[in-house]
């Protein structure tokens, strides 16, 4: 593998021990997969930062790898943390948890990385450009800035998106490479799609379909952002699809062919997302928790549910977690007031996969999100997944019905 | 018997060789406070891998393995070092992050275990 003589430079420890370690992480990987050099990145994402994945481990290795002179050299952003950082104590975390989900926030800050917390950072002041070479972790985060936006990355880890924003390089391999870009399913999407949930259920069936390849849908008339956002993330979850083009509306699509010579043809049915609707189970029951916002709510999102709940008591808990920047503009709207006088909560930083929603007592949850469907019942919930609208009726009556 | 490989993490190390016919996933799998492998019907299983030099063919698993690894390492438990036939980046990174010698590109069959292994860099000495 090539490298520059500042790359080199970094590797045998001129810039300190924490530059040396982030280089000795890229160079790896880059051998791994047969990298022939590195390419710039001009923004990060970094995942792993829940007290409740990473553990006191995890925070003495982010607290050495500062003080060993571990600073972020391009603009780097952090995903959602295990609680909302300002109003945890409101809500009712956990003082012990909060206190070491702090002390993890403020080990990133000492790497020079912005507390976002959210898992949307294109919704929050990191927008990359179409065709940017970026290294992000957050598995929907790097299916929007891939197939959305049209930057390039791979699905980073914690320590390797860390190691690319202290040197500012990741190894040329895997979705930097036009090669690796290019179709190799092609999607006929036939069932109705109408709602958010529909492309959580079309994403959701795509990943068990294909697993890590690249899709191209076809015959989806409009997406709105939220709704590509969905898509993504669901595909993600079930499968570890980090790429997907849609005819016409996905840019690298709408620029020429995406599509690989040798490719398979799968057709996506209404019966197919019935099917993933009712796969979690649809029979009637309570629902304690609702939840809203995986990936984090946009300001559109919360506007809408914030209609719809507008003078009414909720039965079942409603939670819609979005990121700090989101929140803050929804206080401003003065949508903040209305969820809450209906018994909503806007939760900024965190979401109920990586918080430690079990503390809470909660047992039945309704979603709208396939992530959320396909990561929650494996946290011991009992879940409903299905249209934003049916998931509102479920916080306003607290029962799911058939 | 002298083998060559791939440095993936650079170092010195010197102890009894573990070999494993199967891939190890560190997070889950392996007691970060024992160095036990603790994975159900493991060919390893009820193993320590603490001081040994640990041959495997690859990783497997959540990428949280990295961690598992460094908090190994911080325990005391960890491998003195890792040799396998073909690197992925969870242990690939754990090494790293751990400090621990790691060569990749070994045609593990050569080594058994219980066998005085030697690492420098990219050269394996089997004593």
């Amino acid at each position: 593998m090539h490298l520059t003589k500042e790359e080199e430079k970094m590797l045998e420890g001129e810039y300190g021990p924490g530059v040396q370690k982030a280089m000795e992480i890229i160079v790896a990987l880059g051998k791994i997969y047969g990298a022939e050099r590195l390419v710039p990145v001009t923004s990060v994402q970094v995942a792993g930062v829940s007290y409740k994945n990473l553990g006191d481990a995890g925070i003495e290795f982010l607290e050495e790898w500062a003080e060993a002179g571990g600073k972020v050299r391009v603009p780097t952003t952090l995903n959602p943390a295990g609680m909302d950082l300002d109003d945890w104590q409101r809500i009712g975390f956990d003082l012990e948890f909060a206190e070491k989900q702090l002390k993890v926030i403020s080990a990133f800050q000492k790497m020079g990385i912005m507390p976002t917390c959210t898992c949307t950072p294109y919704l929050a002041g990191n927008v990359p450009r179409f065709g940017d070479h970026i290294a992000w972790a957050e598995s929907s985060a790097v299916s929007y800035a891939n197939s959305v936006i049209g930057a390039r990355t791979n699905r980073e880890g914690g320590p390797s998106a860390i190691a690319a924003a202290i040197t500012g390089r990741t190894a040329e391999f895997g979705y930097h490479l036009d090669e690796n870009r290019k179709a190799r399913f092609l999607i006929r999407v036939e069932a109705e799609m109408k709602d958010y949930s529909d492309f959580g259920a079309l994403g959701y069936w795509t990943g068990l379909q294909i697993k890590n390849s690249v899709p191209l849908f076809t015959e989806i008339k409009e997406a709105s952002n939220d709704e590509l956002k969905q898509l993504g993330a669901s595909a993600a979850a079930s499968g570890a699809v980090a790429l997907y083009h849609i005819e016409g509306i996905t840019p690298e699509a709408k620029i020429g062919n995406v599509l690989a010579d040798d490719h398979e043809e799968l057709v996506f049915e209404d019966k197919d997302k019935k099917e993933i609707q009712e796969r979690l189970g649809w029979e009637e029951t309570e629902i304690d928790l609702v939840v809203f916002g995986c990936p984090h709510a946009s300001l559109e999102e919360l506007r809408y549910i914030a209609q719809k709940i507008k003078g009414k008591k909720l039965k079942a808990e409603l939670w819609i977690t979005t990121s700090k920047a989101v929140k803050a503009l929804a206080q401003r709207a003065g949508l903040e007031k209305i969820i809450e006088e209906a018994g909503g909560r806007i939760v900024s930083d965190a979401c109920a996969v990586v918080a430690p929603v079990k503390g809470f007592g909660f047992k039945n949850i309704a979603v709208n999100s396939g992530k959320y469907a396909w990561y929650l019942p494996n946290q011991g919930f009992n879940v409903r997944f299905g249209s934003t609208d049916k998931c509102i009726e479920a916080a306003i009556t607290g029962r799911w019905e058939e | 018997m002298i083998l060559k490989g791939r440095v993936i993490k650079a170092g010195k190390a010197e102890g009894e060789a573990l070999v494993s016919p199967d891939p190890i996933g560190f997070y889950g799998n392996v007691d970060p406070e024992t160095g036990i492998i603790i994975e159900k019907g493991h060919p390893l299983e009820g193993k320590s891998i603490a001081g040994k030099i640990l041959v495997f063919p690859t990783g497997k698993g959540s990428t949280v393995g990295s961690y598992t690894i460094y908090r190994l390492k911080k325990n005391g438990k960890a491998p003195a070092a890792m040799i396998v036939k073909e690197s992925e980046p969870i242990i690939a990174v754990g090494a790293i992050i751990s400090d621990i010698p790691m060569v990749d590109q070994i045609d593990i069959s050569k080594i058994k275990t219980g066998m005085k292994v030697k690492i420098d860099g990219d050269t394996i000495e089997i004593l």
